[in-house]
Formats: structure tokens, sequence, C-alpha cells
């Protein structure tokens, strides 16, 4: 069978298009980097969409943790604490498990019976998990940005006249990105490595449609040889990594844009904010 | 443990729980904490020492121990380290019974690699197949120590090396003035000076680790995570403690415990932050004086 014959019938194997049997016997090379690369969709997926939808919520949070109302800033707290504070790993399984209490049947709302057994599958369940959990880290990035805003920026723009939501838009958004992005790409790279883990823990891999790490283990286990396809999940990871660093630079290029060149900070690995 | 407890099926109520709570497979679940916490006891000073070796490695006037040493500190940055978890278990493995059996049957004509299989010589096994239980355990075990040393000892020389650059540049300098030699900088300036610059890098690291010991569990080591589930699925009738699925409360356990971990962690950092700090030469030693004055 030739290389792009097992391209065709693999590449889009985690989302269940093409041949349905996984190889069994006579694994080559091609195969390998064509079904562990086809996993990579899954965490592109998840960690895209976690990233997108957990930047609003992370603002949210942040700024109700920076509110002088304690009815607003202890629940986010503790959002930030629980979630910060626990292990990934341990979130999955336990909303697997909570997940699958949830009635079999559907739930009946007003008369319309909602489904439930779509939210046990990784592409609903997991993602949520992650949404939160990115949330939380990126809560506290953007509210130690909040709290390290110049005072002076501040007083200027009251001096200027500016109060509330025009002060926030004005002076303390475009402060908050451009001081907490460096330490948010950092965050980003390491959602997506956490992506890795959802197959791992608690949520199955429904039709044997994993994640790059699935395919990479299921190879492992079969040729009982590691030596092949974990360096194809590590070149992979190292591609997206530097991917995602030239994106966010390119971000982080357009929030510096009015500063002298030599003020401008660079994006680099801070080991000080990692998760 | 107790005599009411010789018949589980009679008895319940809190008597019952007591029993249940203390049965033999929930007193392997306490001592799992144990290898939880003992794992982290391990780990840490050798992650340490490898991000140590690393850090100053990679500081090395000498060309390939430079890069050797950044190469190492750079393998963090870009892959999962579950990927690394999952690799070093089976590849160091593999290793040490490949090296083994070469030096223990020189003989031996078939090839280790078989199509599909690793095969070495029955003496060369590690552990030997005739070894007691617990020999493949501790054996499981140490392979886990040494795989987390290695990640989280390159994630540590990243730490030392930023907290060594981070050094001011006069201080070193002095010390030469004063003829010091590269070692005696090195061991009576550089070193005691960089803790403090590492200390947010490492309380950092140390949340890490905590956070990534339930990955014990994928690398086959009979963990909380391991118990938790094994106890709290479903038991029928067969079993002397009948209950239904209960593993969303052992889980929830499980996540009471890691809070309460990480959270004393945060607070001894936050004191041995504030000690270090003490009169240096930092944003955060100023802040202390000017408190104080």
């Amino acid at each position: 069978m030739s290389c792009w014959q097992t391209v065709q019938d693999y590449a889009f194997r985690s989302i269940g298009l093409g041949e349905n049997l996984l190889p069994r016997t006579d694994f080559t090379l091609c195969q390998q980097i064509t079904l562990i690369g086809s996993g990579l969709i899954w965490n592109i997926y998840f960690g895209v969409l976690a990233l997108a939808f957990g930047f609003f919520l992370a603002v949210a949070v942040a700024l109700a943790k920076s509110s002088r109302r304690a009815l607003l800033r202890k629940p986010a707290e503790w959002f930030v604490f629980v979630l910060r504070g626990s292990p990934l790993f341990i979130q999955f399984f336990l909303a697997y498990e909570t997940l699958q209490l949830l009635p079999k049947a559907g739930i009946n709302l007003l008369g319309i019976t909602v489904e439930t057994s779509w939210t046990t599958r990784a592409w609903a369940g997991a993602l949520f998990v992650l949404f939160l959990n990115t949330s939380a880290y990126a809560a506290e990035i953007f509210h130690g940005a909040l709290r390290s805003i110049p005072k002076g920026d501040l007083e200027a723009a009251e001096a200027y006249g500016l109060t509330g939501w025009q002060k926030f838009r004005r002076i303390q958004w475009p402060t908050m990105l451009r001081l907490a992005w460096p330490s948010y790409t950092n965050e980003a790279i390491f959602l997506f490595h956490a992506t890795t883990l959802v197959f791992f823990s608690g949520f199955p891999a429904f039709r044997q449609m994993g994640d790059a790490l699935y395919y990479a283990n299921y190879f492992a286990d079969k040729t009982f040889n590691p030596f092949v396809p974990y360096p194809i999940v590590a070149a992979y990871f190292i591609a997206l990594t530097l991917l995602l660093t030239f994106a966010f630079s390119l971000v982080n290029k357009h929030l510096n844009r009015h500063l002298p060149s030599n003020q401008k900070s660079r994006i680099r690995l801070r080991p000080q904010i990692i998760r | 443990m107790f005599a009411a407890c010789a018949d589980p099926k009679a008895i319940e109520g809190l008597t019952w729980a007591a029993c249940y709570l203390t049965s033999g497979k929930h007193l392997d679940f306490y001592w799992s904490f144990v290898t939880v916490l003992m794992l982290l006891a391990i780990t840490a000073p050798a992650a340490l020492a490898m991000g140590f070796a690393g850090a100053t490695a990679a500081r090395s006037r000498f060309l390939p121990l430079s890069l050797l040493g950044k190469a190492y500190a750079a393998i963090v940055r870009g892959v999962p380290d579950i990927v690394f978890f999952l690799f070093f278990v089976i590849a160091l493995d593999q290793g040490i019974e490949w090296m083994k059996h070469q030096i223990v049957c020189p003989d031996w004509t078939e090839p280790v690699r078989q199509g599909l299989e690793f095969r070495v010589c029955p003496q060369a096994k590690v552990p030997l197949g005739s070894s007691s239980a617990i020999w493949h355990q501790a054996y499981g075990f140490g392979l886990a120590v040494f795989t987390f040393a290695i990640v989280f000892g390159a994630f540590a020389a990243n730490v030392l090396y930023g907290a060594m650059s981070a050094v001011p540049r006069s201080q070193l300098e002095t010390a030469e003035a004063y003829g010091m030699s590269q070692g005696q900088v090195f061991r009576r300036i550089l070193v005691p000076q960089m803790w403090v610059y590492a200390l947010p890098g490492l309380s950092n690291l140390w949340m890490i680790l905590i956070k990534a010991t339930p990955l014990l569990f994928l690398l086959g080591v009979k963990d909380i995570v391991y118990w938790a589930r094994e106890l709290g699925g479903s038991k029928t009738q067969a079993y002397e403690y009948p209950h239904p699925d209960w593993r969303l409360w052992y889980f929830l356990g499980l996540l009471v415990f890691y809070l309460l971990f990480t959270k004393v962690s945060e607070i001894v950092l936050a004191r041995l932050s504030a000690r270090l700090s003490h009169g240096q030469a930092t944003a955060a030693g100023e802040a202390m004086r000017k408190v104080a004055a």
C-alpha cells in the first residue's frame, strides 16, 4: 500500500472519515505519521475553542476578582483557587463522573426533552473542563496584570476626566492586555499541551477517534517500540508550539505598536508563571 | 480490622461506615497517599539536582556541554510532559534490559527486536521473572521517580539558568577583583545569591509537581487515582461491602486533598520567600526595608 493511499485512508481518521479499521500489523512510518497527525486535529480543536471561549470568561473573572464588592470577589477567588489548586487530571475524572450522573433519558425542561448523553463525550465534556481550567489560569494572569498597571496611568486618566467604562476601555483594558500578553502566550502553549490528557483521563475515545497522543500510545502498545511514535508526537507539538508563539507574537507586536523598539517586551518562556 | 466487622452484611449505620473505611483495601488506599508524598519527597531534590547540573552545563564555556545543557532545558518548552512520561517509562525499561542483556547473555544470537516483540534473555529481565511482586512494584516506582526527575529537572534547569543570569554582574566582578577563582566565585557568590531569584520559579514548579502526581496512575503505579477508581466503582452483592458507584465522592476527596496540599504549600512558600528577600537588593527586599523603617 502506497503512502499516498495511507494518507487518504487515515488523514481524517480521528474525526471518523476514511478507513474505519486501524492498522493492526506491519506498521509503517507513513501510517504512524499520518494517524498521529490526524489526531492532532483534536488537540487543535480543544486548544483553540477552550482558548477562544476562555479568554472572555478569564477577563470577567479577573475583573470580578479585582472588584471591591465581596459578592463578586469571593466567587471569583474560589473559582480560581479550586481550578488552579487541583490537578487537571482529577478535574477531568470528576467532570466525567458528574456528567455520567445526569439522567440518561434526558432532562425535561418545560416540555422539551434535553438530551444529556452528548455531555459525557469528549468533544463536549472535556472541552468544558479545559475551558474552565484555562479561564482560571488566564484570570490569574489578567488579575496580576490589572494590579500592575502603573498608578500614574490611572491618575492621569482621572485627571482627564475619564471614569468608569471609559477609563476601563481606554486605559485599563489595553494596558492589561499588553502586560499580560507574554504570560498569556505561555498559558496558551501549556493549554495545548494539556489537551493531550483528555483521552487518558476518564473520557473514552469514541470509536477510537482520539488525539495525537492517543494514537502514539496505540502504536507504542502494539509495536512495543516507543522510539518511533513518541518522537513523532513531540515533533508535531514542537511545530504547533512554534506556530502558536508566532501567532501570539503578531498580536504582541500589535499591542506594543506605539512603543519605541527598545522598550518592547519579547515573548519568552517564563518559568515562574507556567501552569 | 475490628471484631465487629467480621460479618459486614449484618451491620449498618456508623459501624458499617467505620468497618468500610478501615477495610484492607482502604488501608492500601491510605498508603497510596504515602506513595504520592514519597514520590514528591524523592523527586523534588532529584529534579533540583538535575536542574542544577543542567543550568551549570548551560553556563559552561565548553560549547558542546553548554549546548547539551541548553537543549535539556529547552525540551520542556515544546513538548507536553505527559509524552515524556509515557515515553521514558518504556524507553528506560527497554534500555536497562538491553544493557543487562548485553552483559549477562553475550552469546545470545537471536535479535532483541523480533517484529513486534522486545525479547531479551530471561536472565536479563528487570526485575527477574521469579522475583516477588514487591520488587516489580518498587521497580515501577523507581522508573516513575526517575522519569519525573528528568522532566522536572528540565523545568528546574530553566528556572536556575534564569536565576544565575539574574545575579548582578557587578557582584561577580567584585569577587573576581578580590582574586577569587572561577570555582570560588561560583560557590561563594553566585550560588548563595541566586536562590532569591529562583524562588518564584521553583515555587511554581513545586505546584506543578504536586499537580502532576496523578500522572503516576498512567505510569502503572497503584497511586491514589488507581485506588479511587478501584474502590469507588459500584460493588455488587458478591463483595463484602456492596455499594453503588461512588467514584464521584472518591474523586471529590482527592480534589480536597490536592486543594489543601497546594494551599499549605502556598503559605509555606510565601513565608520562605519573605525570609529569603530579607535584606536583598530586590524590589521585595526594598519593600520590606521600607515597611520596617
